[in-house]
């Protein structure tokens, strides 16, 4: 049997999304074509097949995240893919699984908006990500990957959380993440303990109970129970999820945060403002939800300011702010997304020496 | 003393929330007893829509889905094909499969998808409150049709058991009653073939069962069903539209 395990590979993002869900186990994947995140399904599309799985070309989004509701209902492992306009589509079905506590792992490879937008890379689509997306009110997990190395990693964490909290996870990306090729290890997947599914819909055996897999709450409290539910998962999650990498931030006085493709630009920055003698760091959230709000808040105690880039006039920004020790000043440099709208890293060197002035 | 009519094991045995004369309670039974007859129940997996049809779960001893609105055939997709060794059916009404789940029941049956729809034609939204939906008949008020569907505007209505049958990857598709015992009993031995055909892998099979909604229509259980033998079988009429095994 071929493994891919420890091997050194030089692929796409989006391929290495797709090798890390055969990885992860998952043999079944729905999805529709859209730019700029083809290369996944057309990668399972060859191989789930030969492993006995089973790839669908859905008629719409909405078709494709609705055989991922059903397919995760019966207990397996199983992931779509899509980027703006077809995320958008899909938030329906990502609000039923969500009420209806099913795990799956959905890839957002973000380009511009709104409307149609365009395929460039885009963060533009922050809020819609970390804050649900859909109707009723409730949260999904969100891992951003940084490069290909991640786009492997993450794949697979996104399979491990979503079994293990019961929600759907989400693997945010852009075009640059998705496109590029680098290379990366594609190491075996980890050692995880996955709870059981009792309480998947596959038959009711005789002498076992019925299962039902809703979302429907009609009873007295019922609906306020599931909320409350669910809000302390989102706790737990804060608690035992939050993943961070900083970047030079031990003596840094101006603190750069920026996450995936823009966490790249921003890090080449602070090694340019480094070699000039500025205390410059990153801090770069590689989980968007839960955010990790205690880094910030740590270094908010150490650090004179920070500078959020992003690719959009700031969504993630909000949560820095949140986060953030009170009176801490959180600068912001956006390039909203559109074709030629990706900031240099001498751009950024620039901005940071204009806040470094007036906080250092 | 031979038990001559019971229950059947696939039904659970408590009171649905259907209004008097509703005929959903009528497709309930018939569908267990193919379950029953089959020997399927342990091995079924059901998905239920929007709708009055939702509550499936109350009533069948079956696995359930709870579907989004009109999704059913696209769940049952994902559940089929986890699962293929599953006996795997949706239960629709009109506005959920014939409306805003055209899409999905379109391309579900031209895929072939080895599952069975049972879809509850009763030319209203019952749940929401007797507004027009894509089968109400021409003429026909509703909350939302008050002067009358008018097709000029409104389209006239889906006749989706024959809208189906054309597609390549139906196996079977036909259109039942239950409002007389004759219907009853070629209803329960359609629905018991549309099942069998699941069982053999024969591909996708639809089922559309008339039925009447006495509460929306304004009318008394016994108009209702007289209804459906005036006004809903002359336009939607009952038969057997594709069976492959007549090919």
């Amino acid at each position: 049997m071929s493994s891919p395990n420890s091997d050194k590979k030089f692929v796409k993002g989006n391929e290495a999304v797709a090798m890390a869900a055969l990885e992860a186990g998952c043999r079944y994947y729905f999805g529709y074509p859209i730019t700029p995140q083809s290369d996944i399904p057309e990668y399972l599309s060859r191989e789930l097949p030969r492993l006995g799985g089973e790839f669908i070309q859905a008629e719409s989004e909405i078709g494709a995240i609705n055989m991922l509701l059903g397919a995760s209902a019966t207990g397996v492992r199983a992931m779509t893919s899509s980027s703006g306009p077809g995320i958008s589509l899909k938030q329906e079905g990502i609000s039923y699984m969500a009420g209806s506590e099913l795990p799956g792992v959905i890839v957002d490879i973000m380009r511009a908006g709104p409307g149609l937008g365009g395929i460039d890379a885009s963060q533009a689509d922050y809020f819609q990500a970390t804050r649900g997306g859909g109707h009723g009110g409730y949260r999904i997990i969100v891992l951003a990957p940084s490069s290909v190395q991640e786009m492997y990693d993450l794949t697979m964490l996104a399979f491990d959380l979503s079994d293990i909290y019961r929600m759907p996870a989400m693997v945010l990306a852009d075009s640059v993440i998705g496109q590029m090729k680098e290379s990366f290890t594609c190491n075996p997947r980890p050692k995880v303990a996955l709870p059981d599914k009792p309480w998947a819909v596959r038959g009711r055996a005789e002498g076992e109970p019925q299962n039902i897999v809703k979302s429907l709450y009609l009873g007295d409290g019922e609906m306020e129970a599931f909320h409350w539910k669910m809000h302390a998962r989102y706790q737990e999650l804060a608690d035992n999820e939050c993943r961070w990498e900083e970047t030079d931030t031990d003596d840094a006085e101006l603190v750069l945060t920026a996450f995936g493709s823009t966490a790249r630009i921003a890090r080449t920055a602070v090694a340019m403002a480094r070699s000039e003698g500025i205390k410059a760091g990153l801090l770069r959230p590689v989980t968007l939800f839960p955010f990790p709000k205690k880094a910030y808040a740590a270094l908010s105690e150490r650090c004179k300011c920070f500078l959020d880039v992003e690719l959009s006039t700031g969504q993630m920004i909000d949560d820095v702010r949140l986060s953030v020790a009170r009176d801490t000043e959180v600068h912001f440099y956006g390039r909203p997304p559109g074709a030629g709208s990706l900031p240099t890293p001498e751009e950024l060197l620039l901005q940071i020496k204009k806040y470094y002035r007036t906080c250092a | 003393m031979k038990n001559v009519f019971a229950r059947p094991d696939s039904l659970k045995d408590v009171q649905t929330h259907f209004c008097p004369g509703c005929h959903h309670g009528s497709v309930h039974r018939l569908v267990a007893e193919a379950l029953d007859e089959h020997d399927l129940r342990s091995r079924t997996i059901g998905v239920a829509s929007v709708g009055c049809s939702v509550f499936l779960y109350s009533y069948f001893d079956v696995d359930v889905i709870e579907s989004p609105h009109g999704r059913a055939p696209a769940v049952a997709t994902g559940a089929k094909r986890t699962r293929p060794d599953r006996i795997v059916f949706t239960y629709q009404g009109d506005g959920d499969l014939a409306a805003i789940g055209t899409s999905e029941i379109i391309h579900a049956a031209n895929r072939g998808e080895d599952i069975t729809v049972i879809f509850v034609n009763n030319t209203t939204y019952g749940m929401t409150g007797g507004q027009m939906a894509p089968t109400t008949l021409p003429g026909q008020k509703t909350s939302t049709s008050p002067y009358g569907r008018d097709i000029s505007k409104d389209g006239a209505p889906f006749r989706m058991a024959e809208l189906l049958s054309h597609l390549d990857g139906v196996a079977y598709s036909a259109r039942v009653a239950v409002n007389s015992p004759r219907n009853v009993l070629q209803a329960k031995k359609i629905i018991s073939t549309a099942f069998r055909y699941q069982v053999e892998k024969k591909g996708f099979a639809f089922i559309e069962a008339l039925a009447s909604c006495p509460t929306n229509w304004g009318m008394k259980p016994l108009e209702a069903n007289q209804r459906v033998a005036d006004e809903l079988i002359p336009y939607f009429p009952l038969g057997v539209y594709r069976n492959t095994a007549n090919l």
